[in-house]
C-alpha cells in the first residue's frame, strides 16, 4: 500500500455514499420488484463493497499485489459457490427415482432467474 | 563466526555459535521465535503423532488379518480408522513438510534471516499443540469414529464418540496452517535477497509457495464446515440433518472443498523435495525449470476445482458429476509433467544412490503409480464400482506413503546436516529406504487387488477369500514399520554421535549450504547477493534469464 | 567463546523495525501483505457459510422469507449506519496520524470507533437476541415453531439457525476488532505513532473495514428478503 494521501473530503464523500446506498437498500425492499429486489439488493451491496474497499481500504492507490490478493480471494468464493450451485441445483433434472430433493426445487428457477 | 566455504569438517559442532547452541535452557525454546528452532519443535511434535498414527495403523493392520477381525470389536475398529486417517491428515502429513523443512529452509533458501512474522510462527507450532492435545484427549477419552471425514449426520446426531474433542482439534490445528502458509507466502513475496528472483527460487520454494496458497484458500473453508457441524451436535440444531431439510451432501460438498486441495498440501511439498534432490544427486540442472515451476501453480489452483469426485455416488448431480470429472483429468496434467521433467533430469545425469536418492527415485515411482490409478477414480463409471473399496485406500497411500512420506524421509535425510550439523550412518540410510521401499508395495499392492475384486474398505471383517492378500498385506507393513523405524534410531542417535557434518557435504547447489552446519541463529552475517541461476552443477549450461 | 550470539550492528534493536527486515519499508509492505492475506482467509471462513445460506435459500426461498420477517428492519438498518460511521472514524484515526496531528485527535477517533463498535454489539445482544429468546426464535434455546409456517417450519429454523450463526459469527469479530482498537490506543496514548509510523493503525484499518464489508452483506441477505412490501408479498 502506499503512502498515497488521501483527502478527509473523500472519506466523508464516501461515508455519505455509504449511508444513502443503505437507505437506498432499505427503502427499495418495501417495494415489490419481485426477483430483481434480490438482484438490487446484491448491486447494492457490492456497490458499497466498492466504495469500502477503495477508498478506505486503500486499494484504488494500492500495488497490483493487492488486487491480485483480493480479486483470488473473491473469485475462489466463487468457485465454491457455483460449484456446489451446480450440483445443488441440478440434481432434480436426472428423473431418477429418490434422488433427494427431486420435490422441492421448483421455486429456484425464479429466485436465481 | 566464520562463513567456511571449504568441505573441512567443523572439529564439532558445539565449538561454532549456531542457532542450537547459541542460547540454552528450555524457556529458550519454547519462547523462541528463530525459524530453524522452531522447525526443530515441529519435527519433534510431528514425528510423536506419526508414531500416534502409526500405532493404530500397526493395530488395524493386525487386526485384518483374520476375516473375522482379530482384535477387536467392529466399533472399536472403527475408532481404529478414523483415528489412524484424522492424525495422520491433520497431524502428519500437512503439516510435515512446510512445518519442519519448510520453516527451515524458506528463509534460508530465499537469503533472509528469517520469516516475515517470526512470532506468528511461534504461535503457529502452539496452535499444532493445541490441536494435538485435544486430539490425543480424545483418543485416549475413547476414541472417534466418524473417519476422517467426519460425515452428518452421523458425526452430528447418531455418533456417541468424542466427535466435539476431535473436531475442535482439527479446527485448531487448521489455524496452525493458515498462519504457516500466510507467513510463507508473504516471506517469499517481500523478503527475498538481493538478485534472487522468481525463476531464480530453488523449486522447492515454488512448491511451498503453491501449497501456502493452498492453505490459505481451503483450510477456512474446512474450519467453518467442522464448526457448523460441531454446533449442530451441541446444540441439537439442524444444518446438515435431512429431517430439517438439511442437506448432508452440502456437508460433502464444503469438506471436500479443502479436502481435495488438502491432498495437493501432502504432495506438492514433496514434489519440491524431489526437484530439489534430483537434480543433486544427478549432478544435473533440472529439466525444464519454467514447467516444473508453473506445474506447481496449475495444480495449486486446479486442484480446487475437482473435488465432486469424491462424491460420484452420493447421489450428487450426474452433471456436477460430469463437470467434476473432466476437470479431474486435467488435474493429472502438470503432476506428470512434473515426472517427465524429473526423469528428463536423470538422463546422461552423473546418478549416486545416497540414500536421499533412494527415497527420491522410490517417489517417483510409486507417486507415477498411485497418480495412474487416480485416473480410473476420476472415470464416473469406474468409479462406481471402486469407490468404498481398497482400491481407494492404495491409491492414496501410494501417493501419500509412497510419494509423501518417502519424500519427507529424503528431505529429512538430505538437509538433516544442515539442521543438525551431523552425518548419519550412510549404508543404515540407505539399508532402510529399501526396506521402506520393499515393505510399502507388500503392504499396498495387494490393496489395489483387494479393492478390485470387491473388498470394502472400513469394514472390521470379510469374506474369507480376501484373506491371502490382507495377509500379504499386513505382512508388508510389518517390514514398513521396521523401516521407518530404523531411521528413527540412527538419525536420533548420529544427533550425539554423527560425525560432524561440513557446510555442503552433497555438493549441492542453494543459498543454504552456503551457511555452516548448523547455521548461525542469523543465519548469514550479510544478506547475499545472488548472481546465478538455480542448480547451475557444473558441467551444465546456464541459461542467463533476464 | 561466548555463549550468546556476538552482537553486531544487525542486532541493535531498530525501535521502528523488526531485525529480519532490511528496513522500515519492507517491513511495512509485509504487514500490509499479510493482513491482506489474513482477510482473504477470512472471506473464505466466512465463506463457507455464506455458500451454505446461498444454497438453503434457493432450496427455501418462502421458509426463508418468513424467516427474515422475524427480524427488526430498524435494527439492522441502524446497525449497518453505526458501522459505516465507525470505519469513517477509524480511516480518519489513520489519517490524523498520517497528517502528523496530535495524539490526541488519534485517541479521539480510536475511542468514537470503539463506542461506535460497542453501540453495535449493544443493538445487537439486547434488542435483537435477547427479544428474540423471549420469543422462543432462537434455535437451540426454547425454539418453538408457530403456526403460520405450516411445512416450511424446519426451514425457518434453519433461517435462524444462519441468522445466528453468521452475525454470531461477526459479532465475536467484531468484538476482537475492539481488542485490537484497545491495544491501538494504548500505544497512541504512549506516543508510538506519527507522520512517519503508522503502519499498525493502517493494517488494523483493514481488519475494520473487512468486518464492516462482511455487515454489507449479511443486512440485506438476512434482513431484506423477499421484500417488506405489504402488498401481499410473500
Amino acid at each position: 500500500m502506499s503512502e498515497h494521501f488521501v483527502p478527509a473530503k473523500t472519506y466523508i464523500l464516501v461515508f455519505v455514499s455509504l449511508l444513502f446506498l443503505t437507505g437506498l437498500t432499505t427503502g427499495v425492499a418495501y417495494i415489490d420488484l419481485g426477483v430483481f429486489n434480490t438482484v438490487v439488493a446484491l448491486v447494492i451491496a457490492v456497490a458499497k463493497m466498492m466504495l469500502v474497499v477503495l477508498f478506505f481500504m486503500h486499494m484504488k492507490y494500492s500495488s497490483g499485489m493487492t488486487r491480485v490478493v483480493v480479486i483470488a480471494g473473491l473469485f475462489w468464493l466463487a468457485i465454491m459457490i457455483s460449484l456446489t450451485l451446480a450440483d445443488e441445483l441440478t440434481r432434480w433434472w436426472t428423473p431418477t427415482a429418490g434422488a433427494w430433493g427431486t420435490s422441492m426445487l421448483l421455486p429456484f428457477l425464479v429466485l436465481l432467474s | 563466526m566464520s562463513r567456511a566455504v571449504a568441505d573441512l569438517p567443523a572439529a564439532s559442532s558445539g565449538s561454532q555459535v549456531n542457532y542450537l547452541n547459541a542460547r540454552y535452557g528450555i524457556k529458550s525454546w519454547l519462547l523462541t521465535t528463530d525459524h530453524k528452532r522452531i522447525a526443530v519443535l515441529y519435527l519433534g511434535s510431528i514425528t510423536f503423532m506419526f508414531l500416534v498414527g502409526g500405532i493404530a495403523a500397526t493395530l488395524m493392520r493386525i487386526h485384518l488379518i483374520d476375516p473375522e477381525g482379530a482384535l477387536f470389536q467392529p466399533e472399536t475398529y472403527n475408532k481404529m480408522f478414523s483415528i489412524h486417517g484424522i492424525v495422520m491428515v491433520f497431524f502428519f502429513l500437512v503439516p510435515s513438510i512446510p512445518a519442519t523443512l519448510g520453516n527451515f529452509l524458506v528463509p534460508m533458501m530465499i537469503g533472509a534471516r528469517d520469516l516475515a512474522f517470526p512470532r506468528i510462527n511461534l504461535l503457529s507450532w502452539y496452535l499444532y499443540i493445541t490441536g494435538a492435545l485435544f486430539m490425543l484427549y480424545a483418543i485416549m477419552a475413547g476414541g472417534v469414529d466418524t473417519g476422517w471425514t467426519f460425515y452428518p449426520p452421523y458425526s452430528s446426531i447418531y455418533a456417541h464418540t468424542h466427535v466435539i474433542a476431535a473436531v475442535l482439534a482439527v479446527f485448531i490445528a487448521g489455524f496452525s496452517s493458515i498462519l504457516t502458509g500466510l507467513n510463507f507466502i508473504v516471506t517469499i513475496h517481500k523478503m527475498r535477497a538481493p538478485g534472487m528472483t522468481w525463476f531464480r527460487l530453488p523449486l522447492f520454494l515454488w512448491s511451498i509457495y503453491a501449497t501456502s496458497v493452498i492453505f490459505i484458500l481451503g483450510t477456512p473453508v474446512v474450519a467453518i464446515t467442522l464448526l457448523l457441524m460441531g454446533l449442530e451436535r451441541l446444540f441439537r440444531v439442524g444444518i446438515f440433518d435431512p429431517a430439517l431439510g438439511g442437506d448432508p451432501i452440502l456437508f460433502q460438498h464444503l469438506f471436500w472443498f479443502y479436502s481435495h486441495p488438502a491432498v495437493y498440501i501432502m504432495i506438492l511439498p514433496g514434489m519440491g523435495v524431489i526437484s530439489e534432490l534430483v537434480p543433486c544427486f544427478s549432478r544435473k540442472r533440472i529439466f525444464g525449470y519454467g514447467f516444473v515451476a508453473f506445474s506447481s501453480m496449475a495444480i495449486a489452483v486446479i486442484s480446487f476445482l475437482v473435488w465432486g469426485h469424491h462424491m460420484f455416488v452420493t447421489g450428487q448431480s450426474i452433471y456436477a458429476g460430469l463437470i467434476f470429472s473432466v476437470l479431474s483429468f486435467l488435474v493429472a496434467i502438470p503432476s506428470a509433467i512434473k515426472v517427465f521433467n524429473w526423469t528428463a533430469t536423470l538422463y546422461k545425469g552423473s546418478i549416486s544412490y545416497d540414500a536421499p536418492m533412494l527415497y527420491a527415485l522410490g517417489f517417483i515411482g510409486l507417486f507415477t503409480m498411485g497418480g495412474l490409478t487416480g485416473l480410473f477414480l476420476a472415470s464416473l463409471a469406474t468409479d462406481v464400482h471402486l469407490n468404498g473399496t481398497y482400491f481407494i485406500v492404495a491409491h492414496f497411500h501410494y501417493i501419500m506413503v509412497g510419494g509423501a512420506v518417502m519424500a519427507y524421509l529424503g528431505g529429512i535425510h538430505f538437509w538433516w546436516p544442515k539442521i543438525t550439523g551431523r552425518l548419519y550412518p550412510d549404508a543404515w540410510a540407505r539399508f532402510a529406504a529399501l526396506v521402506v521401499f520393499v515393505g510399502f508395495n507388500l503392504t499396498f499392492f495387494p490393496q489395489f487387488m483387494l479393492g478390485y475384486l470387491g473388498m470394502p474398505r472400513r469394514y472390521a471383517v470379510y469374506p474369507s477369500e480376501f484373506q491371502v492378500l490382507n495377509v500379504m498385506s499386513s505382512a508388508g507393513a510389518s517390514i514398513l514399520g521396521i523401516g521407518y523405524l530404523i531411521p528413527l534410531i540412527y538419525l536420533i542417535w548420529s544427533m550425539r554421535y554423527g560425525p560432524a557434518a561440513g557446510p555442503n557435504p552433497w555438493g549441492a547447489t542453494g543459498l543454504e549450504w552456503q551457511t555452516p552446519s548448523p547455521p548461525p541463529t542469523e543465519n548469514f552475517e550479510e544478506i547475499p547477493v545472488v548472481t546465478e541461476e538455480a542448480y547451475n552443477y557444473p558441467g551444465t549450461e546456464v541459461a542467463v534469464r533476464g | 567463546m561466548a555463549e550468546t550470539a556476538v552482537p553486531s550492528p544487525l542486532h541493535e534493536t531498530h525501535p521502528e523495525h523488526a531485525h529480519q527486515f532490511e528496513d522500515k519499508e519492507q517491513q511495512r509492505e509485509a504487514g500490509t501483505l499479510g493482513m491482506w492475506t489474513f482477510l482473504i482467509t477470512e472471506i473464505m471462513f466466512f465463506g463457507g457459510m455464506f455458500c451454505a445460506y446461498v444454497i438453503y435459500r434457493s432450496l427455501h426461498p418462502h421458509a426463508f422469507e418468513l424467516g427474515s420477517h422475524l427480524l427488526e428492519v430498524k435494527f439492522g438498518a441502524t446497525n449497518t449506519a453505526v458501522l459505516i460511521c465507525s470505519s469513517l472514524t477509524m480511516a480518519m484515526a489513520i489519517h490524523s496520524a498520517q497528517v502528523g496531528k496530535s495524539k490526541g485527535t488519534i485517541i479521539a477517533f480510536l475511542v468514537i470507533t470503539m463506542l461506535l463498535g460497542l453501540t453495535f454489539i449493544g443493538v445487537k445482544l439486547y434488542f435483537e437476541w435477547y427479544h428474540d429468546y423471549l420469543e422462543h426464535i432462537v434455535p437451540g434455546f426454547g425454539f418453538m415453531n408457530r403456526g403460520e409456517w405450516g411445512a416450511d417450519a424446519p426451514q425457518v429454523q434453519m433461517f435462524m439457525v444462519f441468522y445466528f450463526f453468521m452475525t454470531g459469527l461477526h459479532a465475536l469479530h467484531m468484538v476482537i476488532g475492539i481488542g485490537i482498537l484497545t491495544v491501538l490506543t494504548i500505544m497512541a496514548a504512549r506516543d508510538r505513532f506519527s507522520s512517519r509510523y503508522f503502519a499498525p493503525l493502517d493494517i488494523s484499518g483493514l481488519y475494520w473495514h473487512f468486518v464492516d464489508i462482511i455487515w454489507i452483506y449479511l443486512f440485506p441477505l438476512l434482513y431484506l428478503i423477499g421484500g417488506r412490501y405489504t402488498t401481499g408479498g410473500h
